[in-house]
């Protein structure tokens, strides 16, 4: 395990940059997730660190060496691939052994048995090692996808929205078990995503990448209430952030140059009313409440604007009722949409 | 009604059935001139040129002792002299009042067939495998026109080129020479092997072998630990191809081979003017040389028939 420092990274392909300018330290046996939509880089940040393209500019270090211009194979690191994870005409124990009988590496083929069974259990497929890896449900093959990653100890793990490609369940399953093995093992890891949840949930620290450049970095509970901007504040939170103009709902506190207001659900106070509405507060109406099961999202139209809050499954609303609307401490953006 | 709108996806028994007596009525008339030469093979001389053809007869292997031996006319008290006959062709050879004079230039020929055929597919297939993953992989300059120009060496008709290459590799000593012929198909082939093997390698995502050079292998290891075996089927389907060129190939050997490295293809129309018009040895000739395509073809054939669709679908 080692840090890993990219200090002003940039990398385009023909007119697209992928990455720009992108600096971030990631600390010895640190989490860090990178936040971004499809396109956004993160792949590429990857491909940067694991050698597989070399930047135009900036420099890589990896614990304290400047890798810039070194091999893939002697970077020491470990790569989940998006897609193709593994080779398919090897067995599930031979896609677990491939990176430890490399010839960099000379294991006794002993070593290599122990390792891989250690692994093997570790991800749960310690019973599947025989099969052909593509005889393999799609939860299994990211499972060995990860264990062949893992039965190495190299300087950083890199993983490409390694769950991207399986059901809910697998994701969360497979989430919480990937969060306590990186602990257990006190590994260095990068992991891309556009999952927002995987990101809050697994992060030490989270990275914003848009357009290929690192917007803010944090801490998750950082990010989600401090956010720098528009952008970031709409990644973070389920439902996504209301964002309204300055002046829809009554508001003394506003700043100075304020343009939009940011209003998640703990920013929103929300009463039942039958006529007036007590000053301070707008009057708006219910449209619908949405139960999704795990939680329940309250809509409310406000002078021509559209809420969505969070709501307890057992609220005495009903669509049609009238509704008083009261902001807590909102988060304020200028027009540029950084926030003040 | 169900049953008329099922019939829409599968098809019914009876359009089955019609398909399957097509394909076989086709199969038979496509296979007449083979099971024709193959009959022949089976004849007496004067069975093979009977009018009308018999269908019907009786079976000998005349023709392939007429293949493997040369034989010289001898008078009936010169044969009558001598020991008795130590075996079937021996005896059926006297009976036509001739000897056996030694084995004919049939198995050597045979064997420079094999030898350049199959020496010049693997140089093909080899090279060819290199040069579609490097121009799969890597930024080649100018990739486009030279995979056109690779390409366009196989517009031309061969046998443009057939009089400077004859004069080429008179002045290099390569004429009837083993090494030249290999040489020379393998540069025919190794444009066709360079196109099917880039849309198969093609087809290989790039990861796998990232992912092996993240593990601590060289991209040459990356290679054969990786690629070489998810392209087995592109490779298989190759040689197949430059094979059954090679093989066949009857031009260029009539005109630069005529001795020792002669291949089967020139000389099998050769055995009609020794001793008459001798049809069974000519059939024997083209069965046997039919035998290694058909061999090599049904070893491969889950490959070849997986890789006939261009890397369209891998697994
Ligand atoms: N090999 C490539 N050739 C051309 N453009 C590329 C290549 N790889 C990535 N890009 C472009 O760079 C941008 C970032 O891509 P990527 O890093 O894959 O994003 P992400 O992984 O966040 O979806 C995209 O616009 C993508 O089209
Ligand atoms: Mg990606």
């Amino acid at each position: 395990m080692a840090e890993v420092s990219l200090r002003g990274v940039s990398k385009s392909f023909g007119d697209t940059e992928a990455v720009s300018e992108l600096s971030l330290d990631i600390a010895d046996g640190e989490f860090v997730v990178l936040l971004g939509p499809t396109g956004a880089g993160k792949t590429t940040t990857l491909r940067l660190i694991a050698g597989l393209e070399r930047p135009e500019a900036g420099s890589i270090l990896i614990g304290g060496r400047d890798v810039t211009r070194v091999e893939p194979a002697s970077r020491d690191t470990a790569f989940v691939f998006q897609q193709y994870s593994l080779y398919p005409h090897l067995t599930v124990f031979e896609n677990l052994a491939f990176p430890l009988r490399s010839p960099a590496r000379r294991m006794s083929e002993a070593a290599v048995k122990a390792r891989v069974a250690e692994v093997a259990k570790l991800v749960r497929i310690d019973h599947k090692l025989e099969n052909r890896a593509t005889r393999l449900s799609g939860g299994e093959m990211q499972r060995v996808a990860i264990g062949r990653a893992l039965v190495r100890r190299p300087a950083i793990y890199l993983m490409d929205e390694p769950l991207s490609s399986l059901d809910a369940k697998l994701r969360a399953d497979l989430r919480l078990e990937l969060k306590r093995i990186q602990a257990e093992l006190g590994s260095t890891m990068l992991y891309v995503t556009h999952d927002q949840i995987e990101a809050m949930t697994m992060a030490d620290r989270i990275g914003i990448l848009s357009e290929g450049r690192l917007v803010q970095i944090g801490t998750p509970r950082e990010i989600y209430t401090a956010p720098a901007n528009l952008h970031v504040a709409a990644r973070l939170g389920r439902p996504a952030i209301n964002l309204l103009p300055v002046g829809l709902l009554p508001d003394a506190a506003a700043p100075a140059g304020a343009a939009t207001i940011g209003a998640r659900t703990e920013h929103i106070a929300i009463g039942k009313v039958n006529g007036a509405v007590a000053s301070g507060a707008a009057n708006g109406r219910v449209e619908w409440i949405e139960h999704l099961g795990d939680q329940n999202h309250l809509h409310v139209a406000v002078a021509g604007h559209k809420l969505v809050t969070l709501v307890d499954a057992a609220t005495e609303l009903r669509p049609g009722d009238g509704v008083s609307l009261q902001l807590k401490n909102p988060l304020y953006f200028d027009a540029a949409g950084a926030r003040l | 009604m169900s049953a008329a709108a099922h019939s829409v996806v599968v098809p019914s028994t009876t359009a089955k059935r019609v398909a399957a007596t097509l394909v076989i009525v086709y199969a038979l008339i496509s296979m007449i001139p083979l099971l024709w030469i193959f009959a022949t093979s089976f004849k007496t001389p004067p069975d093979s040129i009977a009018y009308p053809p018999k269908i019907v007869f009786t079976p000998s292997i005349e023709g392939y002792c007429n293949l493997f031996t040369t034989r010289t006319r001898q008078t009936r008290e010169y044969i009558d002299a001598l020991p008795a006959p130590t075996g079937f062709c021996d005896e059926t050879t006297r009976k036509r009042n001739m000897v056996i004079a030694g084995p004919s230039n049939f198995l050597p020929r045979f064997v420079n067939s094999l030898v350049i055929a199959f020496g010049s597919t693997f140089c093909a297939v080899f090279l060819g495998t290199l040069a579609a993953y490097g121009f799969s992989r890597f930024r080649v300059p100018l990739a486009d026109d030279l995979l056109f120009f690779i390409l366009s060496t196989r517009m031309m008709p061969p046998i443009a080129v057939a009089i400077p290459i004859y004069l080429m590799y008179r002045e290099l000593g390569l004429s009837d020479t083993a090494l030249g012929m290999i040489l020379l198909y393998t540069a025919v082939n190794v444009s066709l092997a360079v196109w099917l093997l880039k849309g198969f390698i093609d087809e290989i995502p790039r990861e796998y072998e990232e992912a092996a050079m993240i593990d601590g292998y060289t991209r040459l290891q990356a290679f054969r630990k990786v690629v070489l075996p998810q392209a087995t089927t592109g490779i298989a389907a190759t040689a197949i191809f430059c094979l059954i060129f090679a093989w066949n190939e009857y031009a260029f050997a009539a005109l630069l081979t005529s001795g020792t490295a002669q291949t089967a293809p020139p000389f099998i129309p050769t055995i009609i003017g020794e001793g008459g018009q001798d049809w069974p040895a000519v059939a024997a000739g083209t069965t046997i040389f039919l035998v290694p395509i058909l061999v090599f073809t049904i070893l491969l054939r889950k490959q070849l028939l997986r890789g006939i669709t261009f890397g369209a679908v891998r697994k």
